[in-house]
């Protein structure tokens, strides 16, 4: 049964655990409860006292006369308004930091990176100079904050996109005015009696996803470097295994990185270290799930121990003394699961409380002391862990790409640039490029979708960058680690013989999606890939999406011109003509367009269709691996095991003598 | 990068910073940190360090922050497992190599072991009038670096695309049959060949001088050194391109790089076992966009992007299809062409020895010699004269009178060449343009050698290119080839007639010389005034964006290779090329030299860095240079006149700098009033500097200008009603400072000093 549900061995383990034990979970609770056939394809309209109308009959119309494409398209744009807003209040929460920080009512942060300030400062328009940092960085924070609350315009971080994608956002009147009054406009515009068009809702949706992806969630991004620093390479570790038998075990969980990254110094504050030890432990093991574990993971390299559908089954473990959360995605049924081990749980979120758990509200003005506080709760907690299941699995892997150092590893300090990127592409080394992100989904096998679809992809020469629950899903299967070059294609392999990167690489959290949009828009202007985002050969995936957040970051990648798809059925479904509209109508104005896809073979046989139809389009040859493969150190390996055999070989003949002429 | 090259490079990297780092402070507890650091003849210091760093490296105590920068570049070798990402690491520490080695080979000239002494070695020089000159005595010692001199001069080929790049060659061959080979493979596409590093203590320099192949900037072959660490040198040319003719300022690294990617045609070719030290190198060169190919087994990168094709290949020597080295050892050149993209026009002449212009600096000594025509002992000349089409056989070679078979060996004899052309668009005007080529075409033969033109042709033929069978039939085969290839557009039939039966010979020559004298008196006649249209020269834009030569009948390129009449042809060849006619337009002052359609020319070629220029002003809106001119000029306000300088004189003048250095300013396509970059043969113009009174402003000329120009400067100070003129000039030998200047200029009551200011 276990592995009909994930096929993550620890995973499994655990869930054998809590099938025979009779301790509920997602993975239980989803097998207990179907999904609702009328809400799941947006055939429910429950916006006025009326209903909720069910729409289950071709024609049939709610009270007000709202239509089948009405009701789903109303239901969509809310889910892109929920998302959107939940990744620029992320987004606004960063700035208020950095303007605490800057005026130096945060002291316990500062600005570890200050290259990355100028650039921001730069394209904000804040003078740099003769100015201190601390002066810049406040005003870059109170310009990033009149962002969300500008009300006519432009937001300026559209500049980053390629001209001609720019131009087209303002033709079709989707160039998002102010990140949050594009929030409010979906909310009004599908409040009773309003929006009555699917094509308006739809196309305001897409404007609303862009006030997320060009706005709260690349300013988070941005912001989050500034203060935390740009992520470079590191090796970490990833799954349950990475839990300690010996030391207190504190679990950072949701998305922000202010909290985590509080915590992160206070276990390793020596007064800390040295009480733990004073408990009977060894000392403290900081891990994290979900996208505080991304963030504290790409910067600092602390072990995640799983994505979304771990969470529990972290706890189940026995072995997590504390578990702090934030923000998003942090399921209530932990606070009861909690309960039944000695885990404490700690919400700090004044937007996130969950009955039964122990608040400890978390203040950037004072950071530290609070962290240390929640901490000393983990430690003190040591004394009752019980028995402990900790599953042996974990894997390594790589985190800690951005936009920078990808183009910095592609020619150094003085020649970084993207082009040996597209030159890649252009070729036919590389068929083109994927991102695939995303949560996990109960209704599917955890992390099977996420890991066949990532698998196929390189095979087939394809790039995949990933972030959020999707990049610590295929950490776990050894596809983020520089050895599996060996699973890729043969020019995907060059190229990662050649850089020296796996071929999937990790770019952050799920608010991190916009390291994505940077990428492509300098593919984009680096040349040789057409000029714009949607010439480019390549897709987006969300295969085990679940969230809202997933749909805005869905629609913010349509906008931007990629073809994306989603697993899972469509929450549109129950209207053919909405599910039209969200790929052809998008792809017809936009050029990029929105599919769901369960079956994750199709995906990626209609996502390889599609990269070699962009390939067609510049021109590009056409792909044929078999003219690659010829660089790398196989032949020198070869040729050096022989040398040290002691077989007759030259220098100057690549030929290897047989050993048994020796 | 492949890891395992990765590894190698960053512990290359990691070890001589290290070195570098003991060097320097060795260097100085023992001359302690004042001591000059420099490299011979040139204004870019360091150049490698100056394009990097932007630091101007003067003296040993100048490296430390050099080295510091070094360090900061170095990173960790990647990992057995889960290896971090290394590509850019290894860039970096590529161009931290660089700058070790760079800093490492400046404190060896400060401590006075640069060049490398290699017993043995002769390096052919480059300005010479006779082939028995110098030679013997001052050799022993490798090149070293380039000096800017031979970088400008070398600066009109790099730009027309006759030289195509450098072959950066470390380490030694196979064999030295594949060695040799190698070079004439290169040679004979033009291409330098800079030479450095050892396997085993054995070096490609050695296998060279073992086959008695010339080495030096007239074979173009040069020797840097017997270590890796010379290699630097090579990407110190390639930076000094950039800075000379890009217009580029050191710490411009960025553009520097680029521009070397896409205009300097280089790659490494490392020949042997390659070491950690020259996988760092190459890790360096690759920053340049310069790949690099071994013949030998190494990893491979085959992916694009930071180099335009490949970045490294492997040809391991004994899989490479051929019969013997020598055909190996075309096919490993033809790749490393392939790999650098490098498209050269191969003229196939049909001749028993190898031709290129890399063998046209070739020396043939007397004691080498099997005979020679032109000189002291005989007479040579060569004449070449349009005809009609149905007078002239295409390819008919004949020769009259008997071959040099009967001469003793050493010995001479006369020697007419007679070549006639034949063509639609051939014009009488163009002979001359032509006839000139017979210079270049002649001495492109290896073992031939070329002097002179006119009735005052020099040729000599080696015994090794007698051996081979070369007669005087050939030299109408070169002829015959090259000026199809060359000039086919103009040229439709060519017809070579040798001439060495006595009585001909006479009366061709006679004809020749009326020819010559008409082409005199039609030249002289032929004014800025005379003419409706003038030439742009754009051909250096390939390497100075925004420079743009105006050429007119009375000033000729700065370079010295391009006059009205070849750009006229030239145009005629070529009608989208690099010279295309201005219309003059408008003469809005005469004397200043400004034309209306000069102007509009000017500002739209130059991309709108020029606005106005004069065409006989140094003072006001002088004509830009790209950084290939033959002489300086420069303004010494105290003398109320003007300095010019030559290429060839490495001397300090007046003004306080040398050539090098003045270069620096009067390149790059920018307007200087005061300073400019000049052709020669425009100090014999009338209208040289005419807005500033001509060429009585000149205080100051580099002795090696007088001597060249004696007989033209003589008319022209007689033109100019001072027939002593030329002696009131001084020269590097009796002035290198202003204050050795003025008593002089008092002395001899030169003019310019009663003349009216100049501002």
């Amino acid at each position: 049964m276990a592995k009909e549900r994930s096929i993550d061995p620890a995973a499994c383990e655990i869930l054998e655990v809590t099938e025979s034990e009779g301790i509920s979970t997602a993975f239980s609770r989803a097998e207990a409860m179907k999904p609702c056939p009328i809400g799941s394809k947006g055939a429910c309209c429950k916006l006025c006292a009326m209903g909720p109308c069910r729409l289950t009959k071709e024609g049939q119309t709610g009270i007000c006369g709202a239509t089948i494409e009405t009701v789903a398209a109303r239901n969509f744009a809310r889910m892109v308004a929920a998302g959107s807003s939940a990744h620029s209040d992320h987004g606004r929460d960063m700035a208020l930091t950095l303007l605490a920080a800057a005026r130096g009512e945060a002291p316990d942060y500062e600005i570890r990176d200050e290259k990355k300030l100028l650039e921001v400062a730069q394209l904000l328009g804040v003078q740099t100079q003769g100015r201190e940092t601390m002066e810049i960085a406040e005003e870059v924070a109170e310009v990033a904050l009149a962002q969300f609350g500008q009300q006519q315009g432009e937001i300026i971080y559209l500049q980053r996109a390629p001209k001609k994608r720019q131009e087209i956002w303002r033709k079709l009147g989707i160039a998002p005015r102010g990140i949050d009054r594009e929030v409010v406009d979906i909310m009004h515009r599908t409040h009773a009696g309003n929006d009555q068009w699917y094509e308006s809702l739809l196309m305001a949706s897409l404007r609303t996803a862009l006030a997320d992806g060009w706005g709260g969630s690349m300013l988070s991004t941005d912001i989050t470097d500034i203060l935390f620093g740009s992520p470079v390479p590191l090796v970490a570790r990833s799954n349950m295994g990475a839990l300690s038998e010996d030391e207190v075990n504190i679990i950072v969980h949701g998305h922000e990185p202010v909290l985590s990254e509080m915590i992160l110094v206070a276990v390793n504050d020596p007064e800390m270290i040295e009480y733990a030890k004073s408990k009977g432990a060894k000392g403290i093991n900081l891990g994290g799930i979900c996208c505080t574990a991304n963030e504290t993971l790409m910067r600092q390299g602390v072990p995640t121990i799983g994505n979304f559908l771990s969470q529990e089954l972290a706890i189940t473990t026995g072995a997590i003394e504390l578990m702090v959360v934030d923000i998003q995605c942090i399921m209530q049924a932990l606070a009861p699961l909690s309960k039944q081990f000695h885990t404490i749980l700690v919400t700090t979120s004044p937007k996130a409380h969950i009955e039964g758990a122990t608040h400890v509200e978390f203040d950037e003005h004072h950071a530290l002391e609070i962290a240390k506080k929640i901490v000393k709760m983990g430690i003190d907690n040591f004394a009752n862990r019980g028995k402990t299941r900790i599953p042996g699995k974990v894997n390594h892997l790589i985190a800690g790409f951005s936009h920078e150092y990808i183009n910095y590893a592609l020619g150094g300090f003085y020649r970084g640039s993207f082009r040996p990127l597209n030159d890649a592409v252009i070729q036919g080394r590389l068929r083109g490029v994927a991102g695939v992100v995303g949560c996990n989904n109960a209704r599917t096998c955890h992390d099977y979708a996420h890991e066949y679809i990532v698998r196929e992809l390189i095979k087939n020469d394809v790039l995949v960058v990933m972030t959020g629950c999707g990049a610590i899903a295929c950490s776990k299967y050894g596809l983020l680690s520089p050895e599996a070059a060996e699973l890729a294609g043969p020019g995907l392999r060059e190229i990662c013989e050649a850089v020296g990167i796996p071929p999937v690489l990790h770019l952050g959290s799920c608010v991190d999606n916009t390291r994505i949009l940077t990428v492509l828009s300098q593919m984009a202007t680096e040349g040789g890939l057409g000029e714009d985002i949607a010439d480019i050969p390549g897709v987006g995936f969300a295969p085990e999406w679940m969230s809202e957040k997933a749909i805005s970051i869905g629609c913010y990648f349509v906008a931007s011109g990629v073809y994306t798809i989603f697993g899972s059925e469509s929450p549109v479904g129950n209207s053919p003509v909405v599910d039209r509209f969200i790929s052809e109508g998008w792809e017809e104005r936009v050029g990029g367009k929105l599919e769901f896809i369960p079956d994750p073979q199709e995906a990626v046989r209609k996502a390889l269709e599609h990269i070699d139809k962009k390939r067609a389009a510049l021109g590009l040859v056409e792909y044929d691996p078999t003219r690659f493969g010829q660089s790398g150190d196989r032949l020198m390996r070869q040729f050096i095991e022989a040398m040290e055999a002691g077989l007759p070989v030259s220098p100057y003949s690549a030929k290897i003598p047989d050993p048994s002429k020796k | 990068m492949s890891r395992y090259i990765a590894t190698a490079a960053i512990r290359g990297a990691n070890r001589i910073v290290k070195e570098a780092e003991d060097l320097l402070q060795k260097t100085i507890q023992e001359l302690g940190p004042d001591t000059p650091v420099q490299f011979t003849n040139t204004a870019y210091y360091l150049p490698v360090i100056l394009g990097f760093t932007g630091i101007e490296v003067s003296k040993v105590g100048d490296l430390s922050p050099v080295l510091e920068i070094a360090k900061s570049l170095l990173h960790p070798e990647p990992g057995e497992h889960l290896w971090l990402p290394y590509l850019g690491e290894t860039l970096d520490c590529g161009v931290a190599t660089l700058l070790a080695e760079e800093a490492i080979e400046g404190l060896r000239f400060a401590r006075g072991e640069q060049p490398e002494p290699i017993p043995g070695l002769q390096l052919t020089g480059t300005s010479f009038t006779s082939p028995d000159e110098g030679g013997e005595g001052n050799g022993g010692y490798a090149n070293g670096p380039i000096d800017d001199i031979q970088l400008r001069s070398w600066g009109i080929q790099l730009v027309d695309g006759r030289m195509p790049g450098f072959a950066a060659i470390v380490g030694a061959a196979k064999s030295n049959e594949a060695a040799v080979q190698i070079v004439r493979e290169l040679q004979q596409r033009n291409i330098l060949i800079f030479l450095s590093g050892n396997v085993n203590g054995r070096s490609i320099i050695h296998q060279l001088m073992e086959e008695g192949v010339e080495m030096g900037y007239d074979t173009y072959i040069v020797p840097f050194g017997t270590d890796t660490i010379s290699a630097i040198y090579a990407l110190g040319f390639a930076t000094r391109a950039a800075l000379a003719f890009g217009g580029l300022k050191g710490g411009q690294i960025r553009e520097i790089l680029l521009y070397n990617k896409y205009r300097t045609f280089a790659f490494v070719l490392a020949l042997g076992e390659v070491d950690d030290l020259k996988y760092a190198t190459a890790a360096g060169a690759i920053s340049y966009g310069f790949p690099a190919i071994a013949d030998t087994v190494i990893p491979q990168i085959l992916p694009t992007g930071i180099t335009s094709y490949e970045h490294v290949i492997s040809m391991p020597f004994d899989d490479i299809e051929g019969k013997d080295d020598s055909e190996k050892a075309k096919r490993l050149v033809q790749r490393c062409l392939e790999v650098r993209g490098v498209k050269v026009k191969i003229t196939e002449v049909p001749i028993p020895v190898p031709y290129g212009s890399a063998f046209e600096g070739e020396r043939v000594r007397r004691a080498d010699m099997r005979v020679e025509f032109g000189g002291k002992n005989s007479r040579a000349f060569e004449y070449l004269k349009m005809s009609p089409m149905d007078e002239v056989e295409d390819g008919k070679i004949e020769v009259i009178g008997p071959g040099f078979e009967d001469v003793e060996v050493g010995g001479y004899m006369d020697l007419g060449i007679v070549v006639e052309v034949a063509g639609r668009k051939m014009q009488e005007d163009f002979e001359p343009v032509l006839e000139r080529q017979i210079h270049y075409f002649i001495n492109g033969a290896s073992g031939i050698q070329h002097i002179g033109q006119r009735d005052i042709a020099w040729i000599r033929i080696s015994k090794a290119a007698a051996d081979k069978g070369f007669n005087l039939e050939h030299f109408g085969k070169i002829l015959h080839a090259r000026f199809h290839a060359d000039f086919g557009t103009i040229v439709d039939k060519v017809q070579v007639t040798i001439i060495t039966e006595p009585e001909l010979y006479a009366q061709w020559l006679e004809k020749a010389r009326e020819a010559y004298d008409f082409r005199n008196k039609r030249l002289a006649e032929m004014t800025d005034e005379s003419v409706d249209t003038f030439y742009s020269c754009v051909l250096c834009q390939s390497f100075a964006p925004d420079h743009v030569c105006v050429i007119s009948p009375e000033r000729l390129g700065l370079c010295g290779a391009y006059n009205w009449l070849d750009c006229k042809a030239s145009h005629q060849i070529n009608p989208t090329g690099p010279n295309q006619p201005i219309v003059k337009g408008e003469c809005v002052d005469p004397v200043k030299g400004y034309f209306t359609g000069v102007n509009e020319y000017a500002k739209q070629a130059s991309h709108g860095t020029v606005e106005q220029v004069a065409m006989y002003s140094i003072m006001e809106n002088p004509m830009t240079a790209c950084g290939c001119f033959e002489c300086i000029m420069m303004l010494i306000p105290e003398a109320n006149g003007f300095m010019i300088v030559s290429r060839e004189d490495p001397s300090m003048t007046p003004a306080g700098m040398t050539f090098s250095t003045l270069a620096g300013m009067a390149g790059g396509g920018l307007q200087t009033p005061g300073v400019m970059g000049i052709g020669k043969y425009y100090l014999t113009s009338k209208k040289f500097i005419s807005a500033e009174g001509g060429f009585k402003r000149v205080v100051w000329m580099s002795s090696f200008l007088k001597e060249s120009l004696a007989e033209e400067l003589k008319a022209v100070c007689e033109r100019e009603g001072d027939p002593d003129l030329l002696d009131k000039i001084a020269d590097e030998r009796v002035a290198t400072t202003v204050e050795e200047l003025l008593p002089f200029l008092e002395e001899k009551g030169h003019p310019a000093l009663t003349m009216p200011p100049l501002f």
